[in-house]
């Protein structure tokens, strides 16, 4: 679709990602919201390794700290954490249904969320609410539709 | 990230991304404001007369108002001969817009479309019309973040309007309602009490309106009275507020950090080297300006010298400013009447 290189593709879903996480939003679906940057780092780890990987992670976690976070460069730690653990698992990933697929995507953004979490705690700016859980299982669940949509941005041409 | 917490080094930095994230910021919130823009086009001629109507009631109101505190700033002036009371606390405002983006969906911030350019800086009082909003955390080229008083990492030095106690508020977590966790039981605080800014913490000035308090649970057992107040700026429904400079030498100034130490008021007649037992008149006119009594005390002493609670940014003052003065354990002998 665009080239044998899919950065073009991976440049655009990104943007896409960041205006669905700024997106003022009703405040229940706010509290709902998953973390699209996060799927989208996910995706592209475990479907194109070698273009993104941990750079990518950790580029998209800092226009991530651009916009939110309490500290500058927590969600950049966190989100390279989460590509490189991906990109280690993307052939283990890649080979399984999509319903497993999403579990374990739930156990990754869960994984994600504790670093933050945990980041948080140390730097002093705890945020203890429950809520900030919630976007993990919204994540996980809408994962299907979000491979499924990645997918259509870039076809590797074989 | 260790940096930026504890050196502030990436303070350029941050400030650089906070720049390029603004387009996008703009970006992201143009659907919005367009739609609101298309919205106002089309008003009717009715909706804008009916408003233009209401605006010139509240105006003529106003006038009528500001006119009486007018002549009473001049009386109360007269009275007390002190000429600084007549120059009003707020040098400079600029209306700044709210950019209709979501910033963090558990926290309380907002972001507005003014920044250094606008000569903004951290740690700058955010005011609406009906009270306070929160006050500027990172400030880029553009625009800046505020931090609203409802978050739950805020924490403003208030007082009670009606027996001058002073405490804490801390925000809920939630647009609607502030918390004063640090009020013992005994503490004379009803519903309906009026909060206002004490003046401490170096960002607001003493007098503005902040919440009126609305649910009060006080326990025997309890050593600390549990105690939600609603704030009175429209936080969740605001789409302009008020950004504000204060007169540093006016006495009503907030506090100053100098020399890391926090100083208030007209700097010419504060620091007494010799302790005066009779406390002149322009010290009990400052006093009165700063609206609390220990302070006088504190001055008539020769120390108007307050220790920092911490950092320029009082923000961040949650729990250590609530043992320093803030809290005066020389207020706590007022008992509720039994």
């Amino acid at each position: 679709m665009s080239g044998s290189s899919p950065r073009v593709a991976m440049l655009k879903t990104v943007v896409g990602a960041l205006i669905l996480t700024l997106l003022p939003l009703p405040s229940w679906l706010e509290i709902v919201r998953p973390g699209f940057l996060a799927l989208t780092v996910l995706y592209w780890s475990i479907a194109a390794p070698r273009a993104g990987g941990i750079t990518l992670g950790w580029v998209c976690g800092l226009l991530l700290d651009a916009f939110e976070g309490p500290v500058l460069g927590e969600h950049a730690l966190a989100l390279a954490f989460l590509a490189y653990i991906a990109v280690r698992e993307h052939q283990r990933i890649r080979s399984k249904p999509i319903f497993q697929q999403s579990l374990i995507v739930f156990a990754a953004l869960i994984f994600y969320e504790v670093v933050l979490f945990a980041i948080d705690g140390w730097s002093g700016h705890p945020l203890t609410a429950p809520l900030r859980w919630v976007p993990t299982f919204t994540g996980a669940l809408i994962w299907p539709v979000a491979a499924a949509i990645l997918a259509r941005s870039y076809r590797p041409s074989t | 990230m260790i940096l930026d917490q504890r050196f502030n080094w990436l303070g350029r930095a941050h400030y650089a991304l906070q720049a390029a994230s603004y387009p996008v910021e703009l970006a992201v919130s143009s659907p919005v404001a367009a739609w609101h823009w298309v919205q106002k086009s089309f008003a009717t001629r009715d909706s804008l007369e009916a408003e233009n109507q209401r605006l010139r009631t509240r105006l003529r109101d106003l006038e009528l108002r500001s006119m009486r505190y007018d002549a009473l700033a001049r009386q109360n002036a007269a009275l007390i001969g002190l000429r600084n009371a007549l120059p009003p606390v707020a040098q400079r405002w600029l209306p700044a817009d709210i950019v209709n983006i979501q910033l963090d969906s558990l926290r309380q911030r907002v972001l507005i479309d003014r920044g250094s350019v606008n000569s903004v800086v951290a740690g700058q009082a955010v005011l609406d019309d009906d009270g306070v909003v929160g006050q500027t955390m990172h400030v880029g080229p553009w625009s800046a973040q505020v931090i609203l008083i409802t978050d739950p990492e805020h924490a403003l030095p208030v007082s009670i309007q009606r027996t001058g106690l002073r405490t804490i508020a801390v925000g809920a977590g939630d647009s609607t309602s502030l918390a004063l966790p640090y009020l013992p039981a005994n503490a004379d605080i009803r519903v309906g009490d009026v909060i206002v800014t004490s003046g401490l913490g170096g960002v607001f000035p003493p007098g503005y309106p902040v919440a009126r308090v609305t649910e009060v649970h006080k326990e025997a057992v309890q050593p600390l009275a549990h105690v939600r107040a609603v704030p009175f700026a429209h936080i969740d429904t605001d789409s302009e507020v008020m950004l504000i400079w204060f007169r540093q030498d006016s006495p009503a100034a907030p506090l100053e950090e100098h020399d890391g130490e926090l100083i208030t008021g007209d700097r010419s007649i504060q620091p007494l080297t010799v302790p005066a037992k009779p406390v002149p008149p322009s010290e009990a006119a400052a006093a009165a300006k700063a609206a609390d009594k220990t302070d006088a005390a504190r001055k008539a002493a020769g120390t108007t010298h307050i220790k920092p609670p911490s950092q320029a940014s009082a923000a961040k003052v949650s729990k250590p400013l609530s043992k320093p003065p803030a809290t005066t354990p020389a207020r706590k002998p007022e008992r509720p009447p039994t």
